[in-house]
């Protein structure tokens, strides 16, 4: 038996649900939810698909050059108070 | 969840041994898994390329200096990108004071439910060309749109993996509200980015396609 939820309540865990970090009462609770309430779902599937998204690491990039300005600005630095 | 482990690893803990002991060059390899995180970190925070890259040399110099003081219970990553996030709230405090107000009223906002708007479903979208460029300038934007309190565990927590616990010791605020910041970002995030709205923007390529299994 699943006691039912609202949409404001899913909402509020639904970053959690997704990072799987809920008790499993909670967790049965919203899958029930998900399976009959439309908008939840296109809420979960979105919001899904934007952490697929963000960590698709390819469109975070560094700044071509960057490691290598990094270490000779390092060195640089070093180099003036050389131990 | 997985157990996160807290100490520095081996390898990490000889690297800095030998730093400590004048082996400048075991510090280039103790931070290079780091360096693309230390500028991320940095950008979440600031926004802007060119600020990110100073301070992520900023840290560099600081951790190197800083490295005989490192407490070896700590995990090195998280120590170094922790310093990261002070150098660029440090800036961005410093050249962005007259900023600095809007980025206090931020914080009131953030008890309160958030509720997502009515979308179109991502599922309904026509598949068509998409150029990467297009993507990536919406990923921007929607980055852009994001205050820099959510932006910053995005990019800890959705981009560079960091756990919850970890997340919260770097950014120094309790687990609860890296939860909740997570949230906010995550739906804010959604709303910036679901297409439809205006019909800006489709899908299509393969690269692109493996977000959207279902297109």
């Amino acid at each position: 038996m699943v006691i039912e939820i609202s949409c404001l309540e899913v909402w509020r865990e639904i970053s959690n649900y997704i990072d799987d970090a809920l008790d499993p009462e909670l967790r049965a609770r919203m899958e029930a939810h998900f399976k009959v309430c439309k908008h939840c779902s296109a809420v979960l599937d979105g919001t899904r698909n934007v952490i697929k998204l963000v960590a698709d690491e390819a469109e975070f990039e560094v700044p071509a050059g960057y490691a290598s300005r990094l270490y000779s600005k390092l060195n640089a630095s070093l180099g003036k108070s050389d131990r | 969840m997985a157990a996160s482990s807290i100490q520095t690893n081996d390898r990490e803990a000889e690297l800095i041994q030998r730093v400590c002991n004048g082996e400048r060059e075991a510090f280039y390899e103790l931070v290079r898994p780091y360096e693309r995180g230390i500028y991320f970190a940095a950008m979440g925070v600031l926004n802007n390329p060119a600020d990110a890259e100073e301070v992520a040399q900023e840290t560099v110099l600081k951790a190197f200096n800083a490295l005989p003081n490192f407490r070896f219970e700590a995990k090195f990553s998280t120590w170094i990108i922790q310093i990261a996030i002070n150098e660029s709230r440090m800036k961005l405090r410093k050249d962005r004071r007259h900023l600095y107000e809007s980025i206090e009223a931020e914080r009131e906002d953030e008890e309160g439910d958030y509720r997502p708007r009515e979308l179109a479903d991502w599922r309904e979208i026509p598949s068509e060309e998409l150029q990467r460029r297009e993507l990536r300038d919406a990923l921007k934007q929607a980055m852009d749109s994001l205050g820099p309190k959510y932006r910053e565990v995005l990019i800890l927590r959705d981009v560079q993996h960091v756990n919850i616990a970890e997340t919260a010791k770097i950014l120094g605020i309790t687990e609860a509200s890296v939860k909740t910041r997570l949230l906010r970002a995550r739906l804010q995030m959604r709303e910036a980015l679901a297409p439809g709205i205006d019909g800006s923007w489709v899908t299509g390529r393969d690269e692109y396609k493996k977000v959207r299994p279902w297109s």
